[in-house]
């Protein structure tokens, strides 16, 4: 009896059974990575492996430039020239090259998107929200530097297998209640430090009435509970969107539902609100229609967490045919996720021409942007007192750039509707 | 091993962008002069009233041990954490416990020892102080009056952090040549 996690490390070690707590050297399949950690993976898998080396598996390396793209800085530009020299030396076919056709942007919205993720398959990244991908039923966690120069050369990690936490999230899901209220919710119960070297498994009828992108939304802030990865089964909506882009085979595998696990958690949805994650933590949940009294300066609409094409259809709902009153940043997360903007319509109006007519600042070009701040003219960073209600994922301080701007985390609804009326806002009061 | 240092002590979830802010990502740590440039922005996203971390005119910390609560290094899985901590000279952190990556980065890179107390010490000391810290015996001993804090087993990991990292580690056990 094994949990889906459980499954697939043991599937990927070679074993027949794996318990929690042991630690074993799994197969990877995919290794991610992007120009802010890329350069120093290299540089470690050169030095340990010589300047000749070869990287394990040409096509399970991907590689993402998507943090430090639209900047003037030298070093920025520098690092993505590291990483064309190395893909060119080593002949790597998944390479998203910034100003070319290819380059796509965000990379846990991109690597979904081009067919890279398929379930029961094991993808290590060197960034903390690589948990996304354990929405489409796979096991994906995030890695520093000398792990991933560790996988380029051997294709193995030594992992240890995570206990496992279920989330069983039962009840009519509203149509106002987002995969980020759910998870700012469940952070909010279990605190940052809540699944701590745990996998969060989300299971139950309300995930299975979520599409694929809200399901990534949850998975993807699963670290912010300090938890190894997020997982939900595969099921037909998860098996139709990996079909719709890729045709490399893969074998999904699914847990055995009495398989013990360390805790499970039972939530009826059709009591859930919208709410945000005061700053400067993702677990300080509160309703939003209780913070009504915090007036803000920008809304930010981006990120892989909250920069997909349902996050923009969300925003684009509440500013039909309504004006913000304060500085709206729009960065999609991808160049699928800008098309979406140019060609997705609400009535006989482009989601773009909406949010043009409501006030927003001209839409910026795919990337990470200010959702982690970076080099200081990164469009929509921080510089002063700027209180901003983000769709992104962490509001720890200086988190988008300066110390003395504090972040509310929050759905798209509920940025939109804030952007509207300047101060936090319960998007119900629109929709 | 036994590090005696001053110790400079923060508090429960302490995250990578206090450890090292976004803007300092484009230093790569495997290129010297950026490695060195990392440890001079250690702990540059703490808030601007907390004693400064590292002396600006050396670029080097005079503190050698960190004492954190609860979480540390929560957030990012940047490598540029570890790595920015060891190069300003810290050796050791001893944390109530870790974020899970910051902790695998601590150990796979050999940058910095990541302790964890058994119970918080975040009270029991203040930054200035000096302590030793005992790697084999798994103690900190407050030099003031010398009491002694017991800290938890390094337990599977332990090998890993003898070796001085993942590399050394796979090396050792002729996992790799």
């Amino acid at each position: 009896m094994m949990t889906l996690t459980e499954k697939i490390l043991a599937r990927a070690a070679g074993k027949d059974v794996v318990k929690p707590g042991e630690n074993i050297w799994v197969n990877v399949n995919i290794l991610l990575t992007h120009d802010v950690c890329g350069p120093g993976t290299i540089g470690i898998f050169q030095r340990e492996f010589g300047k000749d080396a070869k990287v394990f598996d040409r096509e399970g390396i991907v590689i993402i430039p998507d943090h430090y793209i639209h900047t003037r800085d030298e070093k920025a530009h520098r690092n993505v020239d590291t990483l064309r020299a190395f893909v060119k030396e080593q002949g790597l076919p998944y390479f998203y090259d910034p100003g070319t056709k290819s380059y796509c942007g965000v990379c846990h919205v991109g690597l979904p998107e081009h067919g890279h993720v398929r379930p029961g398959e094991i993808i290590v990244g060197t960034d903390s929200h690589t948990c996304t991908h354990g929405a489409l039923g796979a096991f994906s966690t995030g890695i520093g530097n000398t792990d991933a120069g560790f996988v380029m050369g051997t294709g193995k990690i030594l992992l240890k297998v995570p206990e496992t936490i279920r989330f069983v999230l039962n009840g009519k899901l509203p149509e106002y209640i987002t995969g980020k209220d759910i998870i700012l919710r469940l952070i909010g119960d279990i605190g940052v430090g809540g699944a701590t070297y745990c996998a969060m498994e989300f299971s139950g009828e309300a995930i299975r009435e979520l599409s694929v992108e809200n399901r990534m939304t949850i998975c993807n802030m699963a670290v912010e509970a300090g938890a190894k990865n997020g997982i939900i089964e595969p099921d037909e909506k998860t098996l139709a969107y990996v079909r719709a882009r890729t045709d490399k085979p893969f074998e999904p595998l699914y847990g055995d539902p009495d398989a013990p696990v360390r805790q499970t958690l039972t939530y009826d949805v059709s009591t859930f609100v919208p709410c945000v994650a005061c700053p400067h933590t993702p677990d300080r949940y509160a309703p939003a229609a209780e913070k009504s009294d915090v007036k803000l300066d920008r809304a930010y609409i981006g990120s892989c967490t909250g920069g997909k094409i349902e996050d923009f259809e969300m925003a684009a709902r509440i500013l039909n045919g309504r004006k913000v009153s304060i500085d709206t940043f729009l960065v999609p997360a991808t160049g699928m996720v800008a098309e979406a903007l140019r060609t997705r319509k609400i009535g006989d109006k482009t989601w773009l021409q909406i949010f043009i007519d409501a006030g927003c600042l001209p839409v910026a070009a795919p990337s990470c942007a200010a959702c982690l701040g970076g080099p200081v003219d990164t469009f929509g960073r921080t510089h002063g007192n700027e209180v901003v209600i983000s769709t992104t994922n962490r509001n720890f301080i200086g988190r988008m750039g300066s110390k003395t701007a504090p972040i509310y985390l929050a759905s798209p609804f509920t940025a939109a509707a804030s952007a509207i009326t300047g101060r936090i806002t319960d998007p119900r009061e629109f929709l | 091993m036994k590090i005696s240092a001053k110790v400079y002590v923060v508090g429960d979830n302490i995250d990578t962008d206090n450890i090292i802010p976004a803007q300092y990502l484009n230093l790569v740590p495997t290129i010297p002069a950026e490695y060195e440039k990392l440890g001079s922005y250690a702990m540059a996203g703490l808030p601007d009233d907390a004693i400064p971390f590292v002396d600006k005119a050396t670029g080097k910390t005079p503190y050698g041990i960190l004492i954190a609560g609860r979480n540390f290094g929560c957030g990012s899985s940047r490598e540029h954490a570890p790595v920015a901590l060891g190069a300003a000279g810290c050796k050791a952190v001893v944390a109530e416990y870790y974020a899970r990556i910051y902790f695998r980065n601590s150990v796979s890179t050999g940058e910095v020892y990541p302790f964890e107390s058994v119970e918080s010490l975040v009270k029991e000391f203040k930054t200035g102080d000096e302590a030793t810290l005992d790697t084999v015996a798994g103690t900190l001993t407050r030099e003031s009056d010398g009491k002694v804090f017991r800290l938890k087993d390094l337990g599977a990991v332990a090998p890993v952090v003898e070796a001085g990292g993942m590399f050394a580690y796979a090396r050792k056990m002729h996992l790799i040549k």
